[in-house]
């Protein structure tokens, strides 16, 4: 087996006084694809903010490609991570190209001088656009998409950043059922690359994920292959309502009853 | 379809010719017009003769101190404004929002009324922005510094309220420095306080003004890529390798320190910080490599003709940069607004 890319040891969360996680172990090989699920407010964003290294553990140590994440530098961490937010600020007119361009801040002083590098990282950037079914929006004014096109531009920036772990926060948040499939499916296409997101949709983290971490924003959480971790069982107390969990063809399907909170 | 409306190959070059059209202006306009012919012949005395006593190159020993101390000013000021604009991520921000000039003003009132001549008045004023600054790195300590990248919330508006205070504190002493002031002295200020060139005499203090205003350029470019990722947010642009805390800090150190040096040699010259960054967004689009030089170049365009007018259309009074600024600005601005 290879070597754990992302590897967190007796990781501890805390928000204030809250502890949203306690003494988390973690080993995510490359390749394999993360879900973290967990009822709101549990400390998903909070848990994937730590380990993009924006935000600093109450205790224990996230390791990233070896190393403890706070000895990168900040440059370098942007060649091993990516993370896509769900929340995203566009004050000034910029056209999405531009915008997906710019992902590439790190490679700025290698490429300089070189003849082919603006193009080809247009070319880079268009690709994304294109795996993210934005092909049409290259030209547009970032400030005027709906938000399910600006979260897909979102979506392709991070792509063009050409790192080995992508951390996605919810990416398929304001997606159409088109745009779900195809948004998981371009990243599960890209096999080289390992994912941690935080989904709230059970049926596409079941469809996407190799593995799931569980949250219950207590600091209690639960980690495994997505076959055994997600399950009715272990949802149902979770979420704190019955979630069922079906066969449709090869899919596993997960239905809340709609009842009473349990 | 989003495009700028003018590329950088076009806007910069066009800026730069306009820069050198409207110095020739300033050099040729005034109380006394000069002709462009002796303009020149004058300007070879000017700069080789040392004992030419003719008509131009005497003009010329007073105009070309004030225009290059006039376009080195303009130049800061638009700086500062572009670069506050789009660390603040907020259209409104200006070179005094944050107190700065407030400072400035303050010390060199106190300057005026303690009867310091013109030259400590500057190196008062300088004092004072340096003073406001360290109290806004004091002040608005935690999101100035604070490493934590997740904390983007709030950190912009944290530092723009803290801003806002010690101008509002520096405007409270400036009023009662005013009314406390002597009447003879009161006209002084009040012409320090619109901002005014007519104490540029001094080629030193221009060519200082002027290197100045070079060095903070070149400092600021080298973070206009890293400006540019940070306009998303201080989240997105850690995340692609940007470090945001020391860029900001620099950046607000350069803004802090270019406000500081065009306060000091035209005192609190208003709107140009404000509006440049502003029109050349219009045209060029938001990205700060070419937003940054594009609106320094405009900012000195418009001090320069500003002063002109200033000297010319009441001669042989002068009129204050500072009133001119606003009234030649706002109808440019507002028409531009306008368009579609």
């Amino acid at each position: 087996m290879n070597a754990p890319l992302l590897v967190c040891r007796d990781l501890d969360v805390r928000v204030g006084e809250r502890s949203l996680v306690r003494s988390l172990q973690l080993q995510v090989a490359p390749g394999e694809r993360w879900a973290v699920v967990g009822p709101n407010g549990a400390g998903k964003t909070t848990l994937l903010h730590v380990l993009a290294g924006v935000r600093p553990a109450q205790g224990g140590t996230v390791e990233l490609a070896g190393q403890i994440l706070g000895r990168w530098s900040v440059e370098h961490l942007a060649g091993l991570r990516a993370l896509v937010t769900d929340r995203w600020i566009d004050p000034f007119a910029t056209s999405v190209l531009e915008t997906v361009m710019a992902a590439r801040f790190r490679m700025r002083g290698a490429l300089r001088g070189r003849a082919g590098a603006d193009r080809h990282a247009r070319a880079l950037a268009m690709e994304c656009l294109v795996a993210m079914d934005c092909k049409e929006l290259a030209g547009r004014d970032v400030r005027y998409l709906s938000r399910g096109e600006r979260q897909r531009v979102a979506l392709a920036a991070a792509l063009a950043q050409e790192t080995p772990l992508v951390l996605l926060d919810e990416p398929i948040s304001h997606q159409d059922p088109r745009h779900q499939s195809q948004v998981l499916w371009q990243l599960q296409l890209r096999r080289e690359r390992t994912y941690v997101g935080v989904l709230h949709d059970i049926n596409a983290a079941a469809r996407f994920a190799t593995h799931a971490l569980l949250l219950c924003g207590d600091g209690r959480w639960q980690a495994g292959p997505s076959s055994e971790v997600l399950c009715g069982a272990s949802l149902s107390p979770l979420f704190g309502t019955e979630i069922l969990e079906a066969r449709v063809g090869a899919h596993r399907v997960f239905v809340s009853n709609g009842g009473a909170p349990i | 379809m989003y495009a700028p409306r003018l590329r950088a190959v076009t806007a910069l070059p066009l800026l730069g010719v306009a820069l050198l059209l409207a110095l020739l202006v300033a050099l040729r306009f005034g109380s006394v017009a000069v002709d462009t012919g002796a303009l020149f012949d004058g300007l070879d005395g000017y700069l080789f003769g040392g004992q030419d006593s003719s008509l131009p190159a005497t003009l010329l020993a007073l105009r070309v101190p004030r225009a290059l101390t006039a376009m080195a000013v303009g130049g800061l000021l638009a700086l500062s404004g572009a670069l506050l604009q789009a660390l603040l991520r907020n259209a409104l921000a200006d070179p005094y929002v944050l107190g700065v000039s407030g400072g400035a003003s303050c010390a060199a009132m106190l300057a005026i009324a303690a009867g310091l001549s013109a030259l400590a008045v500057s190196l008062c004023a300088a004092a004072g922005a340096l003073l406001a600054l360290c109290l806004l790195f004091l002040l608005a300590h935690r999101a100035l510094f604070a490493r934590d990248a997740a904390l983007d919330v709030g950190r912009d508006s944290a530092i723009l309220l803290t801003g806002v205070m010690i101008a509002a504190l520096c405007g409270a002493v400036l009023s009662m420095v005013l009314v406390l002031a002597p009447d003879g002295k009161l006209r002084t200020m009040v012409f320090w306080l619109l901002g005014d060139l007519g104490g540029a005499t001094s080629p030193g203090a221009a060519a200082l003004a002027l290197t100045g205003w070079g060095a903070l350029t070149a400092v600021a470019m080298r973070d206009a890529r890293a400006l540019n990722l940070m306009l998303g947010g201080d989240l997105q642009a850690y995340t692609q390798g940007v470090a945001t805390t020391q860029v900001r800090r620099r950046l607000i150190t350069v803004t802090a320190i270019a406000t500081g040096i065009a306060v000091a040699l035209a005192g609190a010259v208003g709107f140009i910080g404000f509006v440049a960054p502003h029109l050349v967004r219009q045209f060029v689009g938001a990205n700060q490599r070419v937003v940054l030089p594009a609106a320094t170049l405009l900012g000195a365009i418009l001090v320069l003709l500003a002063d002109t007018m200033g000297r010319s259309i009441a001669a042989p009074l002068q009129l204050p940069v500072g009133a001119l600024t606003a009234l030649v600005g706002v109808p440019v601005f507002l028409w531009q607004l306008q368009r579609p």
